[in-house]
């Protein structure tokens, strides 16, 4: 009975969770139920990950309501993919968030801080969900909202503006998507995205279409961060709390890269897409110039955590370049790209988060000799560091070893050379830090608080288990590969 | 014999060392020597079973879906692996000496980064495939750059930023899209004999630029222009200069390009395309090039790194000719270069903690000081040379006559020319110190190193004389290697 | 004529524009909030316009009424405006936070002190 209401359960969970935040107030009680609806959900997202697995896609009429009136819930490898990802994240950040929000986060407002988490999680995961294109835009705004709350709740006041930008940059990408959802339904008249894309292949000719897919192009790169559209993300990353920009950065521009994924892949067609409207062309150099350039300017930021964004905007690069190369090996590399990436920088962020709770700031000029007063927290940065710029052994080997094979094989030799390019830029801002956080003396003219310590249990746990999931993505990235090859065939074939 | 239990007791001491730490320095430096030893007898368990012809192979690991990780032991790699567990228990032995001797400060993280790096070259060693290599090779780099910048001043940093920058950028820039490229022409990366590349129908040109692309990434093996790490890695203490950058680093790039050349590209397909002519050319200048520069430094720890290059670039040598004559050879001067240069490290090492000079120049008149230390450097240099009686002579006979096999005499010009080099820079040094005066108003009386370390250098050089003596063991080995 | 006979998107366009023009090139933060609603509510007309029938009327399930327009673009308007008021929300709500920690709306003296802070 349970078993199939999954989906529907998927969503309501932290749905309900948030009023609950809020009817209870305090503090201590409304982590426990983030954290119980968190592991819940992360439970209800691995039995579908599995029923799909075993059985194959899950079409779920939400309501009872059937398809073309009501919203249906669209669920093949690639959804379970991302609901188990954006899960599994969420579930990890919001143990690891309690010490941070009590250190950061104003009294008394804590309630809120994690209803908007729920709201957002709400929101992630209806979008991973749905298989209907107006849907996909109410989640897409749902996380959003809660999305700019979350980051405004930042200690500093910078907070505030970044949030107010990211409200700007993001509700025009909104808009945009909407408009081409509008354009959609205007040459299909319909919104289920099954329906949609079987009749694609009619409507191809009319000018709406066309208009769609430019609409929804741009609002989809403002919304998953695609160089040159990525001026929102690196202020957004850097002021907010650092248990939301560690959120953040694994699942929102993730998940809004799936929706890129659908769009072009499921409902336009890879031969519409690529073929005939040569989003390539597009794409592709927007990727190429965001990798290397953004790894580049990762090399000269000063605060980590502006760092680490601008080495996200370049890995988004590498996660759009292989979807350019449209084929079966490059949507997989993509896909595990999306999958291994999401972890690696949300540890990352999160030892970041630990030495902020600490030190006060993140800026690598005073984290010399850190080692010595934090050892757990420098070995997590330095392993997932590693993931970050490709070291075999790490997950972020397997991507780059399938992003460059896969450009190969399309005989595309030039995205592998400047993908290599790019790691060795990451190389040199990653080891400019670690070289700092072990080696660098302490000096006199900039003082680290006295009594420094280890970062509390509640943040290494949560942190060390998100490195022990990248570990074993690494060293069996078979089983990854398969998993998303597996979404890749279904994008590719589109909808049965 | 699963070649997995090579990797056991180096990661296996870890825990201990950490425990026993600073505070109870001998039981800590005692348990590396008993992994140390154990290492050494499964590693001779495995050379007896490959002797017998039995499979000595791990099962694999799936990294990614066509290509994992595994273990397997063939000669080439069986001698690696003695090679380096031997010297890591007369490295430990020697460090003890020299560490604690000049005051060294993290020794704990010193030996743990140690014996992280030698479990990363067993898993090198006994790689079985190019993918497995290839992870082995960057943990080694990783590995051992805490080791680089072991001093944390400024000059270790800068070498270590040098090092990672040079290694990393070979062989993530270059070698890795070689990997990749020989994964996508053969849809394999396993070692298999005669190599995977021959039916994969790869045109010349593309063989040789992967070759130029695996010879010039693999920088470990310091094939000029990728040398520069290696000289500015020498302000790593004299253990590690010794063991990672006479034997353990150095030669896994040298062994991993002996390998991809019998193994992926197959001897034939080298030899016969002419293809290595391109590179040839390159490897014999590092060659005739470093030696002429070793001539030119005072600084002895200098001049062995570049005397290091100049060897190395034999076996590279040796590889491109590919003969089995040659690669033969090559494997042999792995060993023989080892046991010679790690005597010279350990005397110039011994001679900066009694004497703390560095320079050639001020060494007048040493000899009568540290007499044991002096005749030990001499084996060593003779060694390096190929001059009897210490082993290097074997092997560059058959580099040697590898060179004439693949019937071209001007690399064996090369080799003549670069052995009267040797002679020129590395003789001098014991001669002087044996019989130029010291410089006036210094101190005369003997002043050898500590007993640990005297020991360990004693053993290396034993070892280069009896090699020369009974090399046949090793010769039977390699023999072992199916070529086709 | 066919020019003409599309006024409706006419309309669309020029809101749309003004909009986002408003949007990208005012500095005060109020301002931009104005800009952004006018652009959500040329989306909204945009989606309204789209569905009227020729000759339809208001969709009520009954004999009497035989054409009507399409109700979805309603319902889906009716959503959407939520949305557009919940941003429009949280933007003013960001902004009385911000005029209380900066004492300022003008997105470029904004960017004044925080280089400034920057600097010190």
């Amino acid at each position: 009975m349970i078993a199939d209401q999954l989906p529907a359960l998927q969503i309501v969970i932290p749905m309900l969770a948030a009023p609950l935040c809020v009817l209870i107030r305090r503090s201590f009680v409304c982590w426990c139920i983030a954290v119980l609806a968190n592991v819940l959900v992360l439970a209800t997202s691995w039995a579908i990950f599995k029923q799909v697995q075993s059985e194959g896609v899950i079409r779920y009429a939400l309501g009872g309501w059937a398809a073309p009136t009501g919203i249906e819930y669209y669920i093949d490898s690639m959804n379970a993919i991302m609901l188990l990802l954006v899960s599994f994240i969420s579930c990890v950040v919001v143990v690891y968030a309690h010490e941070t929000v009590r250190k950061s986060v104003q009294t008394g407002k804590h309630y809120l801080f994690y209803a908007a988490w729920m709201l957002c999680l709400t929101g992630l995961l209806g979008i991973s969900i749905t298989g209907d294109a107006f849907n996909v835009f109410v989640f897409l705004e749902i996380s959003s909202l809660s999305m700019y709350m979350l980051i405004a709740f930042g200690s500093d006041r910078r907070a505030l503006s970044a949030s107010f930008r990211y409200l700007i940059m993001g509700s025009i990408g909104a808009s945009f998507i909407l408009i081409g959802i509008g354009f959609l339904y205007a040459a299909t008249g319909a919104l289920n995205m099954v329906d949609i894309a079987s009749r694609i292949p009619d409507a191809q000719s009319q000018r709406a279409v066309l208009v769609a897919f430019s609409f929804l192009t741009i609002g989809l790169m403002i919304k998953s961060a695609v160089f040159p559209l990525h001026g929102w993300l690196a202020n957004a990353y850097q002021h907010a709390p650092i248990a939301v920009t560690a959120f953040l950065a694994g699942t929102a521009t993730k998940v809004s890269l799936y929706v890129l994924l659908r769009f072009f892949f499921s409902i336009f067609g890879t031969n519409y897409s690529f073929g005939g409207m040569l989003l390539n062309v597009v794409l592709l150099p927007a990727a190429v110039a965001g990798f290397v350039l953004m790894s580049l300017v990762a090399i000269f930021q000063s605060d980590l955590r502006r760092m680490l964004a601008y080495s996200s905007v370049a890995q988004i690069g590498y996660i759009i370049a292989a979807f350019c190369l449209a084929s079966q090996a490059g949507l997989t590399a993509g896909i595990v790209h999306i999958i291994n990436h999401g972890i690696i920088k949300t540890a990352l962020f999160m030892s970041v988060g630990c030495i902020i709770y600490r030190v006060g700031h993140a800026h690598s000029d005073s984290l010399d000799n850190l080692f010595k007063k934090m050892p757990f927290t420098v070995c997590a940065f330095i392993f997932s560091g590693l993931g970050l710029i490709g070291v075999p052994l790490t997950a972020g080997f397997i991507s780059k070893f399938s992003l460059i094979s896969a450009s190969m094989e399309r005989g595309w030799w030039m995205i592998g050379v400047l993908v290599l390019l790019s790691s060795l830029f990451a190389i040199v801002y990653v080891g400019r830090v670690v070289e700092i956080m072990l080696f660098r003396k302490a000096r006199t003219d900039n003082p680290q608080p006295t009594g420094l310590r280890e970062a509390p249990l509640l943040m290494l746990v949560p942190m060390y288990v998100l490195l022990a999931v990248s570990v074993w993505v690494g060293i069996s990235g078979s089983a990854t590969l398969s998993v998303a090859s597996d979404a890749a065939a279904a994008l590719l074939g589109g909808y049965q | 014999m699963n070649p997995l239990w090579a990797l056991v007791p180096p990661l296996l001491v870890i825990p201990f060392i950490i425990f026993f730490g600073e505070r109870r320095r001998n039981l800590r430096e005692a348990s590396i020597i008993i992994a140390g030893i154990v290492l050494l007898g499964i590693n001779d368990r495995i050379y007896s079973a490959v002797k017998a012809g039995e499979l000595v192979e791990s099962g694999e690991l799936s990294l990614l879906a066509n290509f994992s990780l595994r273990l397997s032991a063939e000669p080439m790699g069986v001698l690696f692996g003695l090679l380096a567990s031997f010297l890591w228990v007369v490295t430990t032995v020697y460090s003890i000496g020299y560490m604690r001797g000049h005051d060294e400060q993290n020794q704990t993280r010193f030996y743990c980064c140690f014996a992280l790096a030698i479990a990363c070259v067993m898993g090198a060693a006994y790689a079985d495939n190019l993918l497995t290599l290839f992870v082995a090779y960057e943990a080694i780099t990783l590995s051992t750059f805490p080791l680089v910048t072991h001093a944390g001043n400024d000059a270790s940093r800068k070498a270590g930023r040098l090092y990672l920058l040079l290694l990393m950028c070979g062989s993530i820039g270059l070698f890795l899209p070689a990997v990749i490229w020989i994964a996508t022409a053969a849809g394999t990366l396993d070692f298999r004999v005669g190599g995977i590349l021959s039916d994969s129908g790869m045109s010349q040109l593309s063989v040789g630029v992967l070759l130029g692309l695996c010879v010039f990434g693999v920088g470990k093996a310091a094939v000029m222009p990728m040398h520069r790490w290696l000289p500015a890695a020498m302000v790593a203490p004299t253990p590690v200069s010794a063991l990672l950058h006479a034997v353990a680093v150095v030669k896994t790039g040298v062994f991993t390009l002996l390998k991809m050349v019998t193994y992926t590209f197959g001897i034939d397909m080298v030899s016969t395309s002419g293809v290595a002519n391109v590179v040839l050319p390159v490897v014999a200048f590092t060659v005739i090039a470093s030696s002429i520069i070793a001539f030119t430094k005072d600084n002895l720890k200098a001049r062995l790194a570049y005397s290091t290059i100049s060897q190395l670039s034999y076996i590279v040598m040796a590889a491109l000719l590919a003969t089995t004559m040659s690669v033969t050879g090559g494997a042999l001067h792995i060993v023989m270069h080892a046991f010679g240069k790690i005597t010279l490290f350990f005397c110039a090492g011994a001679i900066m903690v009694s004497l703390h000079k560095t320079q050639i120049s001020d060494l007048d008149g040493m000899g009568r000081r540290m007499p044991v230390t002096m005749v030990c450097f001499f084996i060593g240099a003779l060694g390096i040379i190929g001059l009897p009686p210490a082993s290097g002579v074997w092997s560059k006979l058959l580099i040697a006559g590898g060179s004439l096999e693949a019937g071209n005499a001007i690399w064996l010009a090369v080799l003549m020319l670069s052995t009267i080099l040797n002679i020129a820079y590395l003789l001098p040094i014991p001669l002087r110190a044996f019989f130029k005066p010291a410089a006036p108003g210094q101190s005369v009386d003997v002043c050898e190193a500590p007993f640990a370390s005297l020991w360990a250098i004693v053993v290396t050089a034993t070892v280069c004389v009896l090699l020369f003596v009974f090399p046949q063991p090793l010769i039977e080995l390699l023999g072992l290697i199916q070529w086709r | 004529m066919a020019v003409l006979g599309l006024y409706n998107y006419w309309a669309v366009i020029v809101l749309m524009m003004a909009g986002l023009y408003i949007l990208i090139a005012r500095y005060n933060l109020i301002k931009k909030m104005i800009g952004l609603g006018v652009f959500q509510t040329s989306i909204f007309y945009l989606y309204i316009s789209m569905g009227k029938v020729q000759g339809g009327s208001a969709p009520i399930l009954d004999d009497a009424v035989p054409l009507y327009s399409n109700p979805l673009v309603h319902v889906l308007i009716l959503t959407a405006i939520v949305v557009g008021v919940a941003t429009t929300a949280v933007g003013l709500a960001l902004i009385v936070r911000i005029y209380e920690e900066y004492g300022t709306i003008e997105e470029d003296e904004i960017k004044a002190i925080e280089s400034r802070e920057h600097d010190a």
